[in-house]
C-alpha cells in the first residue's frame, strides 16, 4: 500500500469515526428538540381556545361523561401544574410508587385517597389517610361528591379537576 | 426513525440499525488497516471477528426490539463501536511483530461475546427495573464480599502493586467491576428510602445544609470500606470509585451540595493520611508529580511516561493503524489502551471516542430524568456517574492528571471482568431507558401542565378524520415538559 492511500485511508478512517459521533448526537438532538408532529399540536389549542369537549377517542376509556371534567391538575404543593388525563378507573393518590399520583411528601399517607367517577359524577374518596383529606375546611369522611374547580387538599398538595 | 412519534405504535429502532452499521464499519475498518499495514494482507480472523461482532450486534438489536422496544436507540451502538475498536486495536497487538505478551484478540472477542450474551439475558431476565429494588440489601452484602475477596488469603493476589484480582483454578477476575453494580443497586434502593432524612434534618452552616450526626453513619461505613480498600488493595481507584459513586447518589438523591463538601473533605483527609502512611501510596504521587524524573522513568514511572510518549507521537491525526509502538507501553492492550489508541488514531480519534464515552453517560443521565420512579432515577444516574467517573480516573491516570490506578477503560481494555461488568451496566440502562421513554398515562413527577384545555377538533382535523380519531390531543403533556414526557402522556391516553 502506498504512502498516500495509507495516509488518505488514515484520515478517511477519522472522518468516519466522526461521523458516528456527530451522527449520534443528530439522533439525540431530535430526542431533544422532539418530534415535530407534537409540538405542533401543542401549540395549536391555544389558538382554538377553550375547547367544548374531550375527544372520543380511538375506544381509549376515556372520562366517563361528555363535558365532564377530563384532568387533573395539581394546583399546590410541590408538583404544581402536573396533570394527570382523567379515565374511567379513576385516580389514586399517595406516597405509593404504585399510586397514579405519587406524592413526595410526608404529610401524605401511603395510599392517600382516591378520585373516581360513577354514574357521570367525580367523586372522593379517602383511604383511612393518617393526616385526612380536605375539600375547604372540610374533612373528607368516606365519599364525597367532587365538582370540577373544587380543590382537594391532599397533604401539603391541592388537586383540582378540570375541563 | 423517529422513536417519539405518537402515532407510530413502537419505534422500528431504525436509527439504532444503522448507527450500528458505520459502527460495524469502524471496528472492520480498523482490523482491515491493521492487516494492511503489518502484513500487506487481511489479518488472519478478519472475517471471523467481523462476522461474529456484527452478528452479537444484531443479536442484541433484535433483542431490543423484542424485549425493550422503546429503549435508547444511542447507547449500543455507541458501545458497539468502542467495544469493536478496541477488537481492532488488540487484534493490532496480537499481530504486532514484536509480539506482544499477553494481547490476545480471540480472547477479547470470546469476552465481548459473553458480555453481549449476558446483556441480552438480563433484558430477557429483568423485566422491570424496579424488581432489583427488593434487591437493596442482598446487593449490599454481595458488593462488600466482592471487594473484600481480594482481600482474601490465596484467594487474592498482588499484581503489579496492587491487590485487586482474585485466582480459582484457571480463571482470575476482578470483583471489584461487579461491585461497582451491585453498589449501585444498594445505593439507590437505600437513599430511596432515606432521602428525606438525609436532606431535610441538619443544621445550617456557612450556608450549607449539613446532616446530623447520626445520619452520617452510611457514608461513614462507606467511607470505611473504601479506605480499607485503599490500604488493603493498594488500589487508588478502586476505592475513589465506590466512594465517589456514593457522595454522587447522595447528591442525586438530596440535592444538597453539603454533602460533595463532605465527601470531599474526608476523602482528601484519608488520601492525605494514607499517603503519609504508606510508602507504596507515596510512590504513587511521586510517579504521578515526577514521572519524568531520569531515576523513575526507566523504573516505576516507566509505563506512565511511555504511554506520554506514546501519545505524543500520535500527535494531531495518529500515526494510523498499525503505525504505532505499542510493544513499547507495559499493558498497552489492557490498562494502557487509551495511550495506544492515541498513538494511532491521534488526539482527533481519541477526542471522539470521549465523546462517545460522553454520549453514554448523557443518555443514562437523560433516563435518570425521564423515568419516573426514584429507585430507577438513582440507578439510571448512579450507572452514568459511576462510568463517568471510572473514564476520568483511568483517562486522567493516563493523562497524568491525578495518579495512575488499576482501573480499566470500560469496553474497550482486554479483561473479562471489566467487560462483563459493563455490559451489565449497559442491559440495566437500556432496561431503565425502555421504561422512561415507554409511553404511559402518568406524567412524570413535576412535568408542566399544560394551561390550556385540549382542543380536539383542530386536531381532528388535522389527523385528517381518517379512521378512529386518536385522542393523542390530549396535550395534557405541556410546554416546558421534556419530549420524551409529552409523548408518554400523549400516547397513554391513546391507549
Amino acid at each position: 500500500m502506498s504512502e498516500l492511500t495509507f495516509t488518505l485511508l488514515r484520515l478517511g478512517y477519522l472522518v468516519l469515526l466522526w461521523v458516528f459521533v456527530l451522527s449520534a448526537v443528530a439522533v439525540l438532538r431530535r430526542d431533544l428538540a422532539g418530534p415535530r408532529t407534537a409540538s405542533g399540536r401543542r401549540r395549536r389549542p391555544e389558538l382554538a381556545g377553550p375547547a367544548p369537549s374531550p375527544t372520543p377517542g380511538g375506544g381509549a376509556p376515556r372520562a366517563p361523561q361528555r363535558g365532564g371534567p377530563s384532568r387533573l391538575v395539581v394546583v399546590a404543593g410541590p408538583l404544581t401544574g402536573t396533570t394527570i388525563p382523567l379515565t374511567s378507573s379513576g385516580v389514586l393518590i399517595g406516597r405509593a410508587p404504585s399510586c397514579t399520583l405519587v406524592l413526595d411528601d410526608d404529610y401524605s399517607s401511603s395510599r392517600h385517597a382516591r378520585i373516581f367517577p360513577q354514574g357521570g359524577q367525580w367523586f372522593v374518596e379517602d383511604l383511612g389517610s393518617t393526616n385526612g383529606t380536605y375539600i375547604g375546611e372540610e374533612r373528607v369522611q368516606g365519599i364525597l361528591p367532587l365538582a370540577p374547580g373544587v380543590g382537594v387538599q391532599i397533604g401539603q398538595s391541592v388537586v383540582e379537576l378540570q375541563g | 426513525m423517529s422513536a417519539l412519534r405518537p402515532e407510530e405504535n413502537a419505534p422500528t429502532r431504525v436509527a439504532e440499525a444503522i448507527l450500528l452499521v458505520v459502527a460495524l464499519a469502524l471496528g472492520m475498518g480498523g482490523m482491515w488497516m491493521v492487516g494492511y499495514s503489518i502484513q500487506d494482507g487481511l489479518p488472519e480472523g478478519f472475517w471471523t471477528y467481523s462476522i461474529v461482532l456484527a452478528a452479537l450486534a444484531f443479536t442484541a438489536h433484535i433483542v431490543l426490539r423484542l424485549r425493550a422496544p422503546y429503549a435508547d436507540q444511542v447507547i449500543l451502538p455507541a458501545v458497539i463501536l468502542l467495544n469493536s475498536v478496541s477488537m481492532a486495536m488488540i487484534l493490532r497487538q496480537d499481530l504486532d511483530p514484536a509480539g506482544i505478551d499477553g494481547a490476545n484478540a480471540s480472547r477479547h472477542l470470546m469476552w465481548t461475546a459473553l458480555g453481549i450474551i449476558v446483556a441480552c439475558v438480563a433484558l430477557f431476565a429483568i423485566k422491570d427495573h424496579r424488581s432489583l429494588r427488593r434487591l437493596t440489601y442482598t446487593a449490599m452484602i454481595v458488593g462488600i464480599v466482592l471487594v473484600i475477596l481480594p482481600l482474601v488469603p490465596g484467594l487474592g493476589r498482588e499484581i503489579n502493586g496492587a491487590q485487586i484480582w482474585i485466582f480459582i483454578g484457571p480463571f482470575s477476575a476482578q470483583p471489584a467491576e461487579f461491585a461497582k453494580i451491585a453498589f449501585a443497586v444498594f445505593f439507590a434502593g437505600y437513599l430511596v428510602a432515606n432521602r428525606d432524612t438525609l436532606a431535610l434534618a441538619g443544621k445550617k452552616f456557612l450556608g450549607l445544609q449539613l446532616p446530623r450526626l447520626r445520619d452520617l453513619g452510611p457514608i461513614l461505613i462507606v467511607w470505611a470500606v473504601s479506605l480499607a480498600v485503599l490500604v488493603g488493595e493498594k488500589d487508588l481507584g478502586t476505592s475513589l470509585l465506590f466512594f465517589g459513586l456514593f457522595v454522587g447518589m447522595l447528591y442525586l438523591a438530596t440535592d444538597r451540595v453539603g454533602w460533595i463538601v463532605i465527601g470531599l473533605t474526608m476523602f482528601a483527609g484519608g488520601a492525605v493520611l494514607a499517603w503519609s502512611i504508606f510508602s507504596h501510596v507515596q510512590l504513587r504521587v511521586n510517579i504521578w508529580l515526577d514521572a519524568l524524573n531520569p531515576d523513575l522513568m526507566n523504573g516505576p514511572s516507566y509505563q506512565l511516561v511511555q504511554g506520554l510518549f506514546a501519545m505524543s507521537y500520535g500527535g494531531m491525526f495518529g500515526a494510523g493503524w498499525g503505525e504505532g509502538y505499542p510493544e513499547y507501553i507495559p499493558f498497552a492492550f489492557s490498562d494502557f489502551i487509551y495511550a495506544s489508541l492515541g498513538e494511532e488514531l491521534g488526539l482527533t480519534g481519541l477526542l471522539a471516542i470521549l465523546l462517545i464515552y460522553l454520549v453514554i453517560v448523557q443518555r443514562g443521565l437523560r433516563h435518570a430524568i425521564g423515568v419516573r420512579d426514584g429507585f430507577g432515577k438513582l440507578l439510571a444516574g448512579g450507572l452514568a456517574f459511576v462510568m463517568a467517573l471510572q473514564l476520568f480516573v483511568v483517562v486522567g491516570g493516563i493523562t497524568r492528571v491525578i495518579p495512575l490506578t488499576g482501573l480499566t477503560l470500560p469496553f474497550m481494555a482486554q479483561g473479562g471482568s471489566s467487560l462483563l461488568a459493563n455490559w451489565i451496566v449497559i442491559a440495566l440502562m437500556l432496561r431503565i431507558s425502555d421504561a422512561a421513554r415507554r409511553p404511559s398515562a402518568l406524567p412524570t413527577r413535576g412535568a408542566l401542565a399544560d394551561p390550556v384545555p385540549a382542543a380536539a377538533n383542530g386536531d381532528a382535523i388535522a389527523v385528517g378524520g381518517a379512521g378512529p380519531v386518536q385522542a393523542e390531543t390530549e396535550a395534557g403533556a405541556g410546554r416546558g415538559a421534556t419530549p420524551d414526557d409529552a409523548t408518554q402522556i400523549v400516547r397513554g391516553v391513546d391507549r
